[in-house]
């Protein structure tokens, strides 16, 4: 029973960062209707941003989220503007193009980071990534609760932000329909380049909050990017509060896994549940909570 | 449509005549290799080009046949050649369960699902000791020592690949399968099957995907799952070939596997030893600029596009005198 409680208590920490790739997704997915293939990436740049400065200018992980959120924004709204929203005008076969320009974006962000950094595996040690607390049988590691707290708070204001300011309404309104919005005299363009950004940032966040307790190589994107769908595809495809309860349900999944099943199967859990979603819930779990 | 004209035995009669005239194993392997993804580069291109089905999880049926293959030595204690014969329908079966499965998921999310079942597959090979070795591997020895029946194996299989794709596009279900890819209601509406028709077409790509892995385990005589179950090395490069190349047409991924892999050695032998060694880093920095670069500026790939590219050229040529003018 402790082990359950204590498998179960690392999943819903865990989950909560998870939450944050997800949401950043899930926020991309429902503006311009495309999978971003190159969020995990996008987040290990954040993760790289977060290394360099606790490397050399010995700053905190938590503390870097002020520079590498800002950043990855930039990073974003480059992407969107000059990569992605000039391909709405081009005439090709496949309508796939946008996520396999993503693809390809993946693919440069990773290199470029290889080319720098080389494939080594980097770690950034805080005085708390080992510290632990007890309480009631089950320990909690300092690292992941502060990072799992950060990630709420993080999560909040951007629910605030799209309820109540003007902006975040009309990212809304272009998730609804695009069409719609435009006759509304929303700027459809410059919301989804915000968009881009904003999902960046919180790729960005989850990456800098995911560091000290986790390793970073160049290739670390990939999985990511396979996490941040499953939990999209997992909440109901741009739902907000469902990527919540997809990171969570995907973190306690995993780590149920890691523990019952096998180390070695622990990214299988993911995509057969993703698998299975898609089959018998293709809503995903919005089609029960009805947000 | 005659697509097949007597000029395109050309490069056919090239490809045909090049290992004898190039006394090297060095650049027969790199043709060998080029000919191999023009297999798994067309096969891709009739499912996701004619078809609409963007795949990215092409490494399942190449994984598949080359574990085939690897099995019938390791398991049945029979030669891998026998791999060649299997290879194939065991991918097609795989398939065709597969499309079961996710056929009825359409654009991005069809896409999505083949990658979630080829990392599974991914996984599952590592995993299951028992059946595959695990990491370790599977290792046979090679039949032959010279590169020549491989080399003449591989272009057989490129040729009969393009042939059978050529023949497949300009039946009655070509014209099915594009129906499909450009409105599967209306061409349901019109009576047909979208679940039948996309089932055929993976059926056929997957086969000669199978094909090529068993192939691979033949040539290679190493498998391991992080090699033929990549979703880089191979689902991803599958797509990269159909792009660069130009999807939904049939000379594409043939042009983009001769130019991916020639492109790939180039970089990764620093330039045949002219430039320093780290360019050798760059060589899948450089699919990813020119990923980007193909579907940003010529969105039908080389040979989509090729009509434009020579406009270019001609322009470039004829334009001077009438900016003269100006």
């Amino acid at each position: 029973m402790e082990v359950f409680l204590q498998t179960l208590v690392s999943g819903v920490l865990i989950g909560g960062i998870y939450a944050l790739v997800g949401l950043g997704m899930t926020l991309i997915m429902g503006v311009m209707k495309i999978i971003n293939l190159a969020h995990g990436q996008l987040m290990m740049i954040a993760m790289y941003i977060t290394f360099v400065l606790f490397e050399y200018l010995h700053l905190d992980p938590y503390f870097s989220l002020l520079i590498a959120m800002p950043s990855l924004f930039v990073l974003g709204v480059i992407i969107q503007k000059y990569f992605l929203n000039p391909l709405l005008k081009v005439d090709s076969i496949l309508p796939e193009n946008q996520v396999l320009m993503t693809v390809g974006i993946g693919m440069v962000l990773t290199e470029v980071i290889r080319f720098i950094f080389h494939s080594d595996y980097k770690s950034v040690k805080t005085s708390y990534s080992s510290d632990f607390i007890y309480a009631g049988g089950i320990s909690y590691n300092v690292a992941m609760v502060i990072a799992f707290m950060i990630a709420v708070l993080l999560t909040l204001l951007l629910f605030f932000f799209l309820l109540k300011t003007d902006i975040g309404r009309s990212v809304r309104a272009t998730a609804q329909n695009k069409d719609a919005a435009l006759l509304m005299g929303i700027n459809a363009e410059w919301i989804t380049i915000f968009t881009y950004g904003l999902g960046s940032a919180l790729a960005a966040a989850a990456g800098s909050l995911l560091l000290p307790i986790y390793y970073l190589f160049p290739d670390i994107g990939g999985p990511f990017t396979l996490k941040a769908f499953v939990i999209t595809i997992l909440g109901g495809l741009g739902s907000t509060v469902g990527a919540i309860v997809g990171g969570v349900v995907l973190g306690v999944a995993e780590s149920l896994g890691a523990t019952y099943i096998s180390m070695a199967l622990k990214d299988a859990v993911g995509m057969v549940i993703f698998l299975l979603v898609l089959i018998f819930l293709p809503g995903g779990l919005k089609a029960w909570t009805k947000i | 449509m005659k697509v097949i004209r007597w000029s395109t035995l050309v490069p056919l009669l090239i490809l045909m005549v090049f290992p004898v005239i190039v006394d090297s194993d060095y650049y027969r392997h790199i043709f060998i290799i080029a000919l191999m993804w023009v297999v798994i580069g067309s096969s891709w291109n009739l499912l996701a080009g004619y078809t609409g089905q963007v795949s990215f999880g092409h490494a399942i049926f190449f994984g598949t046949g080359a574990y085939t293959a690897g099995l019938c030595v390791t398991k049945l204690g029979i030669s891998a050649w026998w791999g060649m014969l299997f290879g194939g329908p065991v991918a097609v079966l795989v398939g065709l369960i597969i499309g079961w499965i996710c056929f009825r998921l359409r654009g991005p999310y069809f896409a999505l699902a083949t990658i979630a079942v080829g990392e599974i597959f991914r996984i599952g090979a590592t995993v299951w000791r028992d059946l595959t070795e695990g990491m370790q591997g599977i290792l046979i020895i090679q039949t032959f020592r010279s590169k020549i029946p491989y080399y003449y194996l591989a272009l057989f299989l490129a040729a009969a690949c393009v042939y059978a794709i050529y023949r497949v596009v300009n039946s009655k279900w070509g014209f099915y399968f594009v129906a499909i890819r450009e409105d599967e209601d209306a061409a349901e509406s019109m009576g047909i099957s979208g679940f039948r028709y996309k089932s055929l077409s993976l059926a056929v790509s997957s086969f000669f995907t199978g094909l090529a892995g068993a192939f691979y385990m033949n040539y290679m005589a190493f498998i391991d799952p992080h090699v033929v179950f990549s979703l880089h090395y191979i689902s991803i490069m599958a797509i990269l070939v159909g792009i660069i190349g130009g999807v939904g047409t049939l000379w594409g991924p043939p042009a983009g596997a001769f130019i991916m892999v020639l492109l790939q050695e180039t970089f990764r032998s620093s330039f045949f030893g002219l430039l320093p060694k780290w360019v050798s880093e760059g060589h899948v920095l450089v699919f990813g600029l020119l990923v980007i670069f193909v579907i940003r500026f010529m969105a039908n790939g080389i040979i989509g596009d090729w009509h434009k590219i020579r406009q270019i050229w001609s322009r470039a040529k004829s334009l001077p005198p009438a900016a003269a003018g100006n």
